[in-house]
């Protein structure tokens, strides 16, 4: 492999990595206030046990999402100079004003975890709410810099110079809203349905005692109402990113879709394999004008093709599945929660059947591959360019060299890492079970 | 002041802070494993209680250098970020292991021992390799090859300079991090905790000291550009000498909150020297803070933000203070 390749291949691990415990260090502090809010409201200490136990968890998984995002954070200048010489002078802000979303974080995050009896419960509402927002200022931030290299705005390159800068340009560019608003709305569900697949499996292995199964259905229901909601959100707001892809980079799009031929009444199609050499997606499910529609909102709406563009600045054609998988994931999401919600809520039937209860097992990391798919998509999508017809990923690599030997100990390590995470979750909690909790919590009362 | 000099300032403010809360972090870490066999003496406890809220609040200050660095100096992002690839990713790999296992060290009780080992061993490593940024600053150990610069590694870690400062950032870690908890331990009424951190800063503080000369010394044979602009600046640098005594004696005479004021203030006015020496380079002598400054616009855009950010910010960090600085509940409970 070329150094080029490589310098990708070690921050896409990177990424990869990070994005798992970054997602739900947005997703969970949203729950654990859910949960916060429904105790204050209900008095019901199951929720008060529920939000105990999952900050210990994100305190778990900060552990490692601190340090890997600053794995991120260094690699980008280690890896990408050329590209980061731009950022410093043209997209500064948002990575500046991430940093006080960390700090902001940081502060409550410990005040929450470490001051929580010594705070009354308005103040652990607030902490617990600055937690949330920090985690969520944090992911549209940097999300902004990823928007930014679709669309750049806010300056112009000339003989190699940056010049006419205008950061706050940059900074509102036209990706910023529905690429930051995606982001954080697939962060929430994500979050809601990791608790919802931890809480179904519970719920099957405590069948028969009572109170842990009250809690853990307590815990299922409020995730599934809202992974719910943030899922369909998504969705509309996934419809939007579709939109602005096909504004703002066509090419992107037709790749997405596997589309080769201009037309108005472009057919979306649904799986297959893109196939370079014959110019068509071969085994698709297609469905006539969707595409269209799905791009303008009209079915006459003119689709550019590939074949508008030189070859070599083509995406990669897989993409066409990552977008696929990310869609698909989606819509089955929306439709478990939808069918579940209404099983207890509006047939009222006792208990879930078992199928149901296996599809939420799942949901969790669907929710997550429907992520990490997203991003692959994303950025690999935007493939050759780091920023969108300004500069090539491989302009802006490091020449350094070395690059072999580390993606070998990066890649290494995170497996090693995310090994060690789950056997640290499942000793903990073996350790300190619920039952314990329940019980401590009957003596108290 | 030039908006150069303002960002070249900010970065060394930031640079400063880091320096001292992370010496504290890595060394408490240190101690921490050293006494964890000891639980009757609360010098581990004292650590984990310093460390658990604390260190997240730290780590975010290696990104504030590292954008603050990026947006102020895109230019010298550049060649830093070229010759930096490997000894930064070192760096991160431990980091890695160091935070996490920290963290679940607080989780496992069964493997308390094993990962605290590995947590206080990797955090000694990460500031002496840290500081061998320095070194590289001032020049001699990047070549130009084919238009690429690349890190002389092998002649980095030949030079007799650059272990002078891996000796100092050992050595400041330990008599940071021991001088705040001993103070630590003595608000929170802990006396044999107090008096093993004591005994731990009074042996440090003159190794430090010691590694500091001879960094002097050693520099004025590889960077005798450095040197010669250091000795102008030597009235800072006994001053720092004179905090330094001032701090130790005080120590000896149990007054350690008045030792940490001096101890800051003994780095800050030799940092101070550094720093202005050290101007106008970045990276000696290519990248001046002058060749590699940003745009203007998104440097006032940033300034801005800077002002508006920390003033938001600041009764959370009061706050935080009070939660775990002052709070007797919290330093008192067993
Ligand atoms: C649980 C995760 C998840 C789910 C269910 C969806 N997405 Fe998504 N999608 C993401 C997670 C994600 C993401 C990981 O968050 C991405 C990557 C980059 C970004 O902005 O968000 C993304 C990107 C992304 C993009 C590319 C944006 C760009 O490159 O600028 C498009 C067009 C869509 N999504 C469209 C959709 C549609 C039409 C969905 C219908 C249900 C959908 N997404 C569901
Ligand atoms: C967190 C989720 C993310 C994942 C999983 C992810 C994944 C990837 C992958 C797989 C690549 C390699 C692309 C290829 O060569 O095919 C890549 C490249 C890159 N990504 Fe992302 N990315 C993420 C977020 C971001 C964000 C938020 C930014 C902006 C700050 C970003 C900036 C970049 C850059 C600069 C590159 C290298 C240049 C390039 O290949 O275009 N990424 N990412
Ligand atoms: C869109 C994808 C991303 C999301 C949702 C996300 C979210 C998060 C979250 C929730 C945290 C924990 C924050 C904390 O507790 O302080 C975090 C940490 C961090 N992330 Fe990411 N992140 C993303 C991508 C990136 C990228 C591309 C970078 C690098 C430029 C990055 C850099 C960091 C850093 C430096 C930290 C550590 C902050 C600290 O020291 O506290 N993140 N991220």
């Amino acid at each position: 492999m070329d150094d080029v390749l490589l310098a990708r291949a070690l921050f896409g691990t990177t990424m990869g990595f990070h994005i798992i415990f970054a997602t739900l260090g947005v997703g969970i502090p949203l729950m654990i206030l859910a949960a916060e809010v429904l105790y204050q409201r209900t008095k019901d200490t199951d929720y008060s046990i529920m939000a105990k136990r999952w900050t210990k968890a994100i305190a778990i998984l900060l552990g490692v999402a601190i340090p890997s995002g600053t794995i991120a954070g260094v690699q980008l200048s280690l890896l990408w100079p050329g590209f980061m010489e731009v950022v410093g002078k043209v997209i500064a802000l948002p990575f500046q004003i991430e940093i006080f979303a960390f700090l902001l974080e940081a502060l409550f995050m410990s005040i929450y975890v470490y001051a929580y009896d010594r705070l009354s419960s308005s103040m652990r509402i607030l902490s617990v709410s600055l937690v949330a927002l920090g985690a969520v200022a944090s992911a549209v931030l940097i999300t902004n810099v990823h928007a930014f290299e679709g669309t750049p705005t806010g300056f112009r390159i000339e003989n190699g110079d940056v010049v006419a800068v205008d950061p706050w340009a940059a900074f509102f560019n036209p990706g910023f809203y529905v690429t930051a608003g995606h982001v954080a709305l697939t962060a929430y569900m994500t979050g809601a349905f990791a608790i919802a697949s931890i809480a179904a499996f519970k719920m099957i292995r405590h069948r028969l005692q009572q109170k842990q199964f009250a809690l853990h259905q307590k815990a299922l229901l409020l995730s599934l109402a809202i992974g719910g909601i943030f899922s369909l959100a998504s969705a509309v707001n996934g419809h939007g990113n579709a939109q602005f892809l096909h504004r703002h980079q066509p090419e992107k799009l037709a790749a997405a879709e596997g589309l080769f031929v201009t037309q108005s009444h472009a057919p979306l199609a649904i799986g297959g394999i893109v196939d370079r050499e014959n110019k068509q997606v071969k085994y698709a499910i297609e469905l006539p004008g969707a595409l269209s529609f799905l791009a303008g909102n009209r079915f006459d709406e003119v689709v550019r093709g590939l074949n508008e563009f030189p070859e070599e600045n083509w995406p990669p054609l897989f993409i066409h599945l990552l977008f696929d998988s990310m869609v698909g994931v989606g819509i089955l999401l929306i439709l478990l929660s939808i069918i579940g919600f209404s099983w207890n809520k509006i047939l009222k039937r006792e208990g879930f059947p078992r199928w149901m209860m296996w599809g939420f097992i799942a949901s969790g990391p669907l929710a997550m591959l429907g992520i990490e798919f997203g991003w692959i998509f994303a950025c690999t999508g935007r493939q050759p360019w780091v920023l969108y017809h300004i500069m090539k990923t491989a302009d802006s690599a490091t020449k350094s060299g070395n690059l072999g030997i580390l993606f070998t100990l990066f890649f290494g390590m995170y497996v090693f890492f995310a090994v060690v995470t789950g056997l640290v979750m499942y000793f903990y909690f073996r350790r300190h079970p619920l039952s314990s909790e329940l019980e401590q919590d009957n003596l108290s009362i | 002041m030039t908006d150069t000099v303002i960002a070249i300032t900010l970065l060394w403010i930031f640079v400063f802070i880091y320096a001292v809360a992370a010496s504290i972090d890595f060394g408490a870490g240190f101690w921490s494993m050293i006494y964890i066999s000891r639980p009757q003496t609360e010098v581990t406890n004292i650590a984990n209680r310093y460390l658990s809220p604390s260190w997240e609040v730290t780590n975010v200050f290696i990104v504030l250098i590292v954008v603050a660095l990026v947006s102020f100096f895109p230019g010298a992002t550049y060649t830093l970020g070229t010759v930096l690839l490997l000894p930064g990713s070192l760096v991160l790999l431990l980091l890695m292991f160091r935070s996490a296992f920290m963290v679940f060290s607080h989780s496992l009780e069964g493997f308390r021992k094993l990962l605290s080992i590995v947590s206080g061993i990797t955090g000694l490593f990460i500031p002496a390799l840290i500081i061998a940024v320095l070194p590289i600053s001032q020049g001699g150990f990047i070549q130009t090859v084919n238009g690429a610069e690349r890190l002389l590694m092998r002649k980095l870690f030949a030079s007799p300079s650059t272990y002078t400062y891996i000796a100092f950032a050992l050595g400041s870690t330990l008599f940071l991090s021991s001088l705040l908890l001993a103070d630590y331990s003595k608000v929170s009424e802990k006396s044999a905790a107090y008096s093993i951190y004591r005994k731990g800063a009074l042996a440090a503080g003159p190794i430090s000291l010691l590694s500091a000369i001879l960094i002097l010394v050693a520099m004025k044979f590889s960077s005798p550009w450095l040197y010669t602009n250091l000795i102008r600046h030597s009235a800072w640098l006994i001053a720092s000498i004179a905090a330094f005594t001032v701090g130790y004696i005080t120590l000896l005479i149990g007054k350690p909150r008045l030792s940490v004021v001096s101890a800051i203030v003994q780095y800050l006015l030799a940092s101070y020297a550094y720093g202005a020496s050290h101007m106008p380079y970045i990276v000696y002598p290519t990248v001046t803070i002058q060749s590699g400054f940003t745009h203007p616009e998104t440097f006032r855009a940033l300034f801005a933000s800077y002002i508006v950010g920390f003033l938001i910010l600041a009764p959370g960090f009061i706050y935080f203070w009070r939660m775990f600085m002052k709070d007797r509940r919290y330093l008192k409970q067993q």
